[in-house]
């Protein structure tokens, strides 16, 4: 199946050893996720009950906004948002909104520049802080000059538990660059609010302002009550065809020396007069004790909570104890923090992640208007990580019980307060630490990247291990066992750069580095392919097209085979490589060819050519492949036509439960089993009714010849008239043979 | 076969009434429909006068990763009319936890490990089945963890402990897991809605309603039948899974008064001196080892394997006789090494193809065909034939070209075909032939310097030569596992005078054989040798 690159030949070869063909003309691939049906409810008019996502309620907020452009990046927890956008065509459409997948965060970012010179609302989203660290070139830029229509910038941020990334705080960006931040509380009434909220400060500061949407909030489901759709009030047509220019916004000397005096002297005024007077931020209970918290809006829900289990509110956040609740954290209005402080003894703040930037910044609002109350923060509660349930009611406790030790009834707190090893504790060891292991994530079953791993575990048997440069997708499940492959991953598309410094002329081994397809298109072609052309290094760089950006939930990229709607797709990968100057590339079909894949990367890491080796990795994601073959499978079965179903198996007579074959697997539908054989103690491999039948443990058997133990079982629905012939010859000769076979062994076991 | 823990309790189901919410965490693995089963939780709630909110984490976690779901309720009263929303917690407060969901037992572990399962309140409905993990499966030899220890867990975090397969009960029905736990939350009445009520979400879905209702109804009444008391049956002490559980009880007992009801008329004479001259506790075995080398070989193959047994029994000095026990194991299993012959004869057999049928879950109408994926290396080859033809021909650079040609891209053969079927056949009826094979004669030589050494050391430490027996586990597999097995067995048993010169050289080579099955390189061994690398 390998091919040097073939324009006529892009399409879906075959996948899976003997999956059926698929030449996908005209056939239109979505995501991994479809919310046709839900987002019929972004129609919704005025004073109806929304019910659903919080990511739809996001959607829903924009249209009530009049936005006129939207653009991002998928990525946990916002590919949703991308993915509800992408499925509400129709209906941005209607309301003239223009929406793109953008090519990186930075793309998206720069697409907020519509709103430099024309009253137009533009919202672009990406996955925090990884995203924003691609944005923040256009973002700083942005920032600096400012905005007239406004611009929202919406972060998923991805912090704590369930993050795929480093655990960082977005509020730096809105620092540094000075634009405002939102946290509202996590329920979809709130979060709406803040959208429409959001722009209307960001016009009234001429800044742009971010949206941050907790990793649960996105998938947080609740209702709220709709208000009308709005049409943009300025268009995208009428800007065009009305070119303004205003060069004092442009990032250049001198102006850029007044956009940093306009930030401090007219924008933020500006900004805390309009979140004062809008009320964004709110005060609970405010006078009713001498101490307060102070809280991020995002993590109001969990605060309550706390102070609902010591007796201090109810499930209606009607708190005993007072609360200011920032829902926006960025800027801090020294006003209200100093009026929410006169008479306190002492105030709480519950700020999440690190550094505590809101800490300090309280901190230099109470010491320079001399306010003598007590500010805790990070010395009740942990200086890093989540701020889940039971760190905050842990540090609310404390707080309370140094300055209101009546207020709680020590009979009766909850029992997260307690230490562990109390057996009062809910952690009280009560299950041996060895009977729960860990469960990372890895490659679904039937999945095409598994085989290219298996391949290079084989390879580096004969020609032994070298480095390896991971990057992001969902190749990087390749670090875990069982195949241990890849020791660094720097960023998207940044698998080949990574690599870059090990390029030792004097060396006769050559690194390896892997980039998927999405990082490919979102940087990994310039910052790594051309940067190897540029340099001549001589690495090894393979490229896991799966055809879509897989690990965020399957959205198309240029290099997609399907016919997308509205989208330009089929622009092969190692076309763009030999474009930028590579003179050794393969592109493999199909990656479930184990051997021929083991065979490509000896001879990738051998050959005399100099320069940049580029393997293209081609296999549709399964879950895409199947979610799409699956239903097309089961209609042709219910009309009659003659489908073939495979699975493999494991037999248990032969299997000695040595489980090498899971060692180069570590598919999930392949697992062990309590072994039949009375004599043998070992669990056998046995293969379970989730298979497939994407043919990899076949292609393992033989590439690294394994056992004889595996079989494919192909089932014949609807079979063919020589089907059943051929049937009953072989039914009659098979079972002739075998009675032979049993008369043999006739008197060694018990009748 | 489970029993309760403690009565059930009302008190969880009147809870909900006061101002506290109700809190159900799931657990569950990415792609398990964990994220359908908070929904409809959640749409029961909607639909019966509750508010109610679902979270989850998203993104990568949700391949095959473990994953939680949380869902809150809370009922709409008088004093919160629907504008009134109450303000519910998106991540679960370990010990606030009133109904555990686990789809997997090991799911149940991680749930009390995380604290969310605690004796004072939690309702813990977990499926008994195990999805191994990474280091249970790539094991060289047996990592399960024990499930016992799982249930045990089970019984002393929760208030309620409701326990079946559910996952066994969704695919009897044909439908998912999410069904029958549903089925199961019901029936547990800590939500405070009905059978009805929860099936008329599920009948206002999408599809497979039918098969869902199906497992829904399996997985109420498996938890039913769960909190019904029953005496605890377990016997042994670690049976990693029921089906595991070794021969029953009058099998044994058969064994051990009167083998020879357990073999036919061929190996009577076998049998009956199983039951003169071998201790009781090694019997069972030594009846599976006789009808084993005889199915192999023939009745004087099993006569042989007796012989070899009875060296050990002689110098067997061990408690329980386990030195003759596990020497009857593995002297059997040595014997019947894995060949080609073998290996053919296993594949064409009846019982084997009705095995694959019944697991293709293929109906009468459909078809099955199986075929098998060969990969004979030239030494699996020259093995089988007569010792100087296969000692010739394996140093024979042609027939080396030959086979590479054949066999280099593996070999497919449709068992299920005519043709596939007569190689395959043709290939077992070569068993004759095996007493004169290359392979059968180093094999036999090994085997008995094995026994040998044994009885050797038997005498003297009867405990290092039941060590130096369970090393006969190393050799397994086929191809390059069989043959980095069999070097590590050679490399500890060249050990054994060194290992003699400890203080306990017994649990030296218990050791050595720890880290030969630790690590698949080799490498673990080479250190415990204190080889250089």
């Amino acid at each position: 199946m390998l091919t040097s690159y073939l324009p006529h030949a892009y399409a879906w070869g075959h996948v899976g050893a003997h999956a059926p063909r698929l030449v996908n003309e005209g056939i239109i691939v979505m995501a991994e996720r479809s919310f046709a049906n839900e987002v019929q409810e972004l129609r919704l008019g005025a004073g109806a009950e929304f019910r659903g996502e919080g990511i739809l309620a996001v959607t829903k907020g924009l249209l009530q906004s009049g936005v006129a452009y939207v653009g991002g990046y998928q990525g946990a927890p916002i590919s949703h948002l991308m993915d509800v956008l992408g499925d509400a065509h129709e209906i941005l459409e209607e309301l003239d909104v223009y929406f793109e997948n953008s090519a990186s965060e930075a793309t998206a970012a720069a697409m907020l520049a519509a709103s430099v010179h024309y009253p137009l609302r533009g919202a672009v989203t990406f996955k925090s802080t990884v995203g924003t660290n691609v944005a923040s070139d256009a973002l700083a830029n942005l920032a600096s000059g400012g905005v007239l229509g406004g611009a929202l910038i919406i972060i998923g941020e991805d912090y704590g538990e369930g993050s795929s990334i480093m655990q960082e705080r977005s509020h730096a960006f809105a620092m540094k660059s000075q634009m405002w931040l939102l946290d509202p509380r996590p329920n979809l009434t709130a979060i709406v609010d803040f959208v429409e909220k959001g722009f209307e400060l960001s016009e009234a500061s001429s800044t742009p302002v971010m949206l941050e949407l907790r990793l649960r909030s996105c998938h947080l489901h609740g209702s709220f009550i709709t208000r009308d759709n709005k049409r943009p009030q300025f268009t995208l047509k009428e800007a065009i065809e009305n070119p303004q220019r205003d060069v004092s916004r442009v990032v250049l000397p001198p102006s850029s020396f007044t956009h940093e005096q306009e930030k401090v002297k007219d924008r933020w005024p500006a900004a805390v007069k309009f979140i004062q007077e809008n009320e964004l931020n709110e005060f609970v209970a405010e006078k009713n004790e001498n101490i307060g918290i102070i809280l991020q809006g995002g993590l109001f829900n969990t605060v309550n909570r706390s102070l609902e289990l010591l007796g201090l509110s109810d499930p209606y956040g009607n708190s005993q104890i007072p609360l200011y609740v920032l829902n926006v954290t960025y800027p801090i209005i020294d006003q209200e923090v100093l009026r929410f402080c006169e008479g306190k003894d002492a105030i709480l703040l519950v700020e999440e992640g690190q550094p505590d930037y809101i800490e300090q910044n309280i901190n230099t609002v109470l010491r320079r208007a001399g306010d003598t109350t007590a500010l805790h923060g990070k010395d009740l509660l942990p200086v890093a990580g989540e701020y889940t349930p039971a760190a905050v009611t842990k540090g609310v406790t404390a707080f309370i019980q140094k300055y209101l030790p009546s207020k709680i009834n020590s009979e009766n707190l909850p029992a997260i307060v307690f230490d562990n090893d109390d057996p009062r504790s809910p952690f009280a060891p009560r299950v041996a630490p060895e009977l729960v292991q860990g469960r990372p994530p890895g490659f679904c079953t039937g999945c095409p990247e598994r085989p290219i791993f298996a391949a290079l575990k084989l390879a580096e048997r004969e020609v032994g291990s070298h480095i390896v440069s991971a990057d992001i997708g969902c190749h990087l499940f390749s670090i875990n066992a069982p195949f241990n492959i890849g020791a660094t991953t720097m960023g998207y598309g940044l698998g080949s750069a990574s690599g870059s410094a090990f390029n030792a002329k004097d060396s006769d081994k050559r690194t390896i580095a892997f980039m998927g397809d999405g990082g490919f298109w979102h940087n990994g072609l310039t910052s790594g392919v051309g940067n190897a052309v540029f340099n001549e290094n001589d690495q090894l760089l393979v490229v896991v097209d799966n055809a879509y950006s897989a690990a965020t939930g399957g959205q198309d990229v240029l290099s997609s085979r399907a016919e997308a709607l509205n989208r330009s797709t089929n622009h092969p990968i190692e076309r763009a490589v030999r474009g930028i100057g590579v003179k050794w590339s393969r592109t493999m079909t199909n990656t479930f060819k184990v051997a021929e894949m083991r065979d490509l990367f000896k001879e990738a890491l051998t050959t005399k050519e100099k320069g940049p080796k580029v393997i293209v990795a081609q296999s549709e994601c399964t879950l895409n492949r199947e979610r799409r073959e699956k239903p097309a499978r089961a209609k042709k079965i219910k009309e009659g036509k003659r489908v073939v179903r495979e699975r493999y198996g494991v037999d248990p007579e032969t299997c000695t439960g040595d489980h090498s074959c899971i060692r180069i697997s570590g598919c999930p539908s392949l697992t062990i089993g309590p072994n039949p054989d009375p004599m043998r103690n070992d669990p056998i491999a046995t293969v379970l009714d989730s298979c497939v039948g994407c043919g990899l443990c076949g292609e393992n058997a033989h590439a690294a010849a394994l056992c004889p133990s595996f079989y494919r079982t192909e089932v014949i629905y609807n079979p063919s008239w020589w089907d059943k012939a051929k049937l009953g010859i072989r039914q009659r000769y098979i079972g002739w043979l075998q009675k032979g076979i049993e008369k043999q062994l006739i008197g060694i076991d018990a009748a | 076969m489970t029993i309760t823990n403690s009565p059930v309790s009302a008190s969880s189901i009147t809870r909900a009434s006061s101002a506290r919410p109700l809190t159900m965490a799931i657990l569950a693995m990415g792609g398990e429909g964990g994220g359908v089963l908070a929904d409809w939780v959640v749409a029961v709630a909607e639909a019966n006068g509750y508010f109610a909110q679902n979270t989850s984490v998203a993104g990568v976690a949700q391949r095959t990763g473990a994953t939680v779901y949380y869902v809150e309720m809370l009922p709409k009263t008088s004093e919160s009319p629907e504008q009134r929303e109450p303000i519910l917690s998106t991540m679960p407060t370990p010990g606030e936890v009133d109904i555990v969901v686990a789809s997997e037992l090991m799911e149940s572990g991680r749930a009390i490990q995380r604290g969310f399962c605690t004796p004072d309140r939690t309702t813990l409905i977990a499926s008994t089945n195990r999805v191994y993990s990474m280091p249970e499966r790539t094991a060289m030899g047996d990592g399960r963890i024990d499930s016992q220890g799982l249930i045990d867990a089970g019984k002393n975090s929760s208030k309620r402990f409701i326990r079946a397969d559910f996952n066994k009960l969704a695919i009897d029905n044909r439908s998912v897991i999410s069904a029958s736990l549903f089925g199961a939350i019901a029936a547990a009445q800590v939500i405070p809605f009905s059978r009805e009520q929860c099936e008329d979400i599920i009948r206002g879905g999408g599809k497979g309603i039918e098969a869902s209702l199906a497992a829904f109804d399996a997985g109420f009444n498996a938890a039913l039948a769960s909190e019904r008391p029953v005496v605890d049956l377990t016997i042994g002490s670690r049976p990693p899974e029921v089906e595991d559980s070794g021969p029953a009880a009058e099998v044994l007992s058969m064994a051990i008064n009167n083998p020879s009801a357990l073999v036919g008329p061929k190996l009577t004479q076998c049998a009956e001196r199983i039951h003169s001259e071998f201790p009781e506790q090694a019997r069972y075995m030594l009846v599976e080892g006789i009808k084993r080398c005889a199915e192999y070989q023939d009745v004087k193959y099993a006569e042989q394997y007796l012989d070899r047994v009875a060296r050990i029994v002689q110098v067997d000095s061990t408690p329980d006789n386990k030195l003759t026990l596990e020497a009857a194991r593995y002297t059997a299993l040595w014997m019947t090494y894995e060949d080609t012959i073998r290996v053919a004869f296993h594949k064409t057999r009846k019982v084997r193809f009705d095995r694959v049928k019944e697991e293709s879950r293929a109906s009468d109408s459909e078809m099955v065909q199986v075929r098998e994926f060969l990969h004979p290396q030239i030494e699996e080859i020259t093995d089988t034939l007569p010792t100087p033809i296969g000692r010739w021909l394996l140093n024979s650079k042609p027939f080396q070209w030959i086979v590479f040609k054949i066999t280099n891209k593996g070999i497919k053969i449709q068992t299920s075909s005519v043709w596939g079927f007569t190689v395959l056949y043709l290939l077992a009826k070569l068993r004759p032939l095996r007493r004169r094979s290359l392979r059968f004669g180093i094999e036999q030589n090994r085997i008995d310097n094995w026994i040998s050494t044994l009885v050797s050391l038997a005498p003297g430490n009867g405990e290092l030569a039941y060590q130096v027996c369970l090393c006969q586990q190393l050799i397994k597999g086929y191809g390059d596992t069989h043959a980095n097995g069999l070097r590590n067995f050679t490399e500890i048993i060249d050990y054994i005078p060194t290992a003699e010169k400890s203080p306990d050289p017994a649990n030296k080579i218990k050791v050595l054989r720890g880290a030969a099955l630790s690590d698949e390189t080799g490498t673990a061994l080479k250190v415990a040798l204190g080889q250089a690398l």
